[in-house]
């Protein structure tokens, strides 16, 4: 393949990394904006909704799109209610201490990961797409002036669908944060706790409700996922880690700034890892990534510390 | 001689006998624990007493450890001057991550050192020419002398690691005695304070990063010189979880609570995957349940309850 087509394919690719990295990095910027809680569990909220909907398209054994569309609606509220009990349980209890809660979502990653190995086991295993079409792309030949189809460059239906599904719900989230009551308080809260329930907001209940959204979230990128990578018990470490690239560059608690950012991670780290060593990539987007933490620590879009 | 002193050779000395009384599987395993525990002083050291909580020192146990490993293996030095090297790589990479990490505070300084250790993994991974990545190298036992001392000999290597710990730990006992130490513990107390006073608080803390990071560093070349195997799992997030997970269960600022915790943490483990192959299940309910309600350690609860003047 020529590089112009080659250029296409890789961009197909890193667009749906970057769609899924964004809902999944949003879920943690969300949990750390209003509850300053840095969730090193998040990766596997991201693993249980994988898992699940592995579970749930098994157990129906319909067609894969009945499936597809149980564990839509099934995996995230596994992960968010288990995310409220872990909240409820555990976090509300240290007082959202930063560093206490980063050594017991450690913990949790652990309990959550290990219980993940003695249940599902340690395979890997596919789910089947609910539809999966082969769409060949044209390239435009320069040099004979027409539209062509280069053997190699296609993309699957059920990819574009994951970059419209991811979008679809990134608009829904931003209309239920900026059109909702429920938004209202959850904004207030990031804005001023104290003040916030000086208003009468139950900030407990806020707080609840977050952690709950953002593991929803989460599970619902990797039900999206799912069809095309296949699920396994250690699959949240990439994704936890690429969050937390995505959200430090974007500016710690930024929503905007989280959403730019993995689509500038998603597709470089698409294009990059087609061209270059992809342990080369991460090596550098690693390295890069404590420096800006080091010498711009409020990201592209976070606010100057007063 | 005081209590304090007193308790730390007692401690070596029942150590030392332990040597000879252990069975052999026991005898292996605690000379392991002997290792892991001085990796576990040196993370002490920065997080008990500087109350900085890194998550990266795998990479300061992966310096000493690859340090020691391909001068030997690949530059055909002998254990000493191996040593040496992972030591001056440890010390190095701290430096360089000191001078970096303490630019941030709290959240931010855990979040680096994990990038920097993440970094530091898949380098490991990537330069699998020499380091042969996961499946790592073995160092072979005709090497593995020191002065005509076999170090693979059961009771050679159980002393050897004894003596690697008690370096560690009569070190740090000392350093927590002098001027130097307690403005570390006050710059754990009240940083702002310990400004005011009128103490370099970058200074401190940069020095003890860098014990820390040799410390632990000297664990890593210890554990490849006396158990032969150099591989990349060592440099993985999960030993940096280690230490952390060891201090916390022993008791964060106290002086053998790292033994402690690594004595226990590691019996549980070997115990729970005798059971399942999710033995790490037990380190996350541990991690979970010091947070929520031990959060000084046995040694610190120790402290708290019965022996105030526990160092």
């Amino acid at each position: 393949m020529e590089f112009g087509p080659h250029l296409l394919l890789a961009t197909l690719e890193g667009a749906v990394t970057a769609a899924v990295l964004a809902l999944t990095a949003l879920g943690l910027s969300l949990v750390f904006g209003v509850m300053r809680v840095v969730n090193v569990a998040h990766g596997e909220f991201f693993m249980i909704g994988a898992v699940v909907a592995w579970f749930v398209s098994t157990s129906l054994g319909a067609h894969p799109a009945i499936g597809f569309v149980g564990a839509l609606l099934v995996a995230p509220i596994c992960a968010a209610v288990l995310a409220i009990a872990a909240d409820r349980l555990v976090l509300r209890r240290l007082q959202y201490d930063p560093e206490a809660t980063i050594v017991a979502t450690i913990g949790m990653l652990y309990i959550i990961q290990q219980a993940t190995l003695m249940t599902y086991g340690p395979e890997a295993r596919p789910v089947e797409p609910p539809f999966n079409h082969r769409i060949a792309l044209p390239w435009y030949d320069f040099a004979k002036a027409e539209w062509f189809y280069p053997w190699g460059l296609s993309v699957t239906s059920y990819k574009l669908f994951v970059i419209a599904a991811a979008a679809a719900l990134l608009l829904a989230f931003w209309i239920l944060m900026s059109r909702t009551k429920l938004g209202l308080t959850m904004r207030a809260t990031q804005l001023d706790r104290e003040t916030a329930l000086a208003f009468g907001i139950p900030v407990g209940r806020v707080y609840s409700v977050v952690f709950g959204l953002g593991a929803g979230l989460a599970a619902l990128a990797g039900v999206l996922i799912v069809p095309i990578q296949q699920a396994h018990y250690l699959m949240g470490t990439e994704p936890l880690l690429l969050s937390f690239i995505v959200v430090i560059i974007g500016g710690l608690g930024s929503i905007r700034g989280t959403l730019v950012a993995a689509l500038l991670i998603g597709l470089s780290d698409g294009i990059i890892s087609v061209f270059f060593s992809p342990t080369l990539a991460k090596i550098l987007a690693t390295l890069l990534v404590a420096l800006v933490l080091v010498f711009r620590p409020q990201g592209l879009y976070g606010k100057k510390p007063a | 001689m005081s209590r304090s002193l007193l308790l730390h050779l007692g401690l070596l000395a029942l150590l030392l006998a332990l040597g000879f009384l252990l069975p052999a599987y026991h005898q292996g395993n605690v000379a392991r624990v002997l290792v892991l525990a001085t990796y576990a002083i040196g993370y002490n050291v920065l997080f008990g007493y500087t109350g900085l909580l890194s998550l990266g020192h795998a990479m300061f146990f992966g310096a000493g450890m690859y340090g020691l490993g391909l001068t030997m293996q690949y530059g055909g030095l002998s254990p000493v001057p191996a040593f040496a090297a992972g030591l001056i790589a440890a010390a190095a990479l701290s430096a360089l991550v000191a001078v970096l990490a303490l630019r941030t505070i709290g959240v931010a300084f855990m979040i680096v050192t994990l990038m920097f250790a993440q970094a530091a993994f898949l380098a490991v991974l990537y330069f699998g020419t020499w380091t042969r990545g996961d499946e790592g190298f073995v160092l072979q036992q005709a090497t593995r002398q020191i002065a005509g001392l076999d170090l693979t000999h059961p009771t050679t290597r159980y002393i050897a690691a004894l003596i690697l710990f008690g370096t560690a730990l009569l070190i740090t006992a000392r350093m927590m005695q002098v001027p130097f130490g307690r403005v570390l513990i006050g710059v754990r107390e009240n940083e702002e304070r310990t400004t005011m006073l009128g103490y370099d608080v970058f200074r401190h803390k940069f020095i003890a990063v860098v014990i820390s990071g040799t410390i632990s560093g000297a664990a890593g070349a210890g554990y490849a010189l006396l158990f032969g195997y150099v591989g990349a799992t060592f440099v993985s997030v999960q030993y940096s979880i280690f230490p952390l997970l060891w201090v916390l269960l022993g008791g964060a600022g106290t002086t053998i609570g790292p033994l402690v915790g690594a004595l226990f943490m590691f019996y549980l483990i070997d115990y729970a995957s005798g059971l399942t192959n999710a033995y790490m299940l037990i380190a996350g309910v541990v991690l979970v349940l010091l947070t929520l309600f031990a959060r000084a350690g046995i040694m610190g609860e120790v402290r708290k309850r019965w022996v105030p003047w526990l160092p």
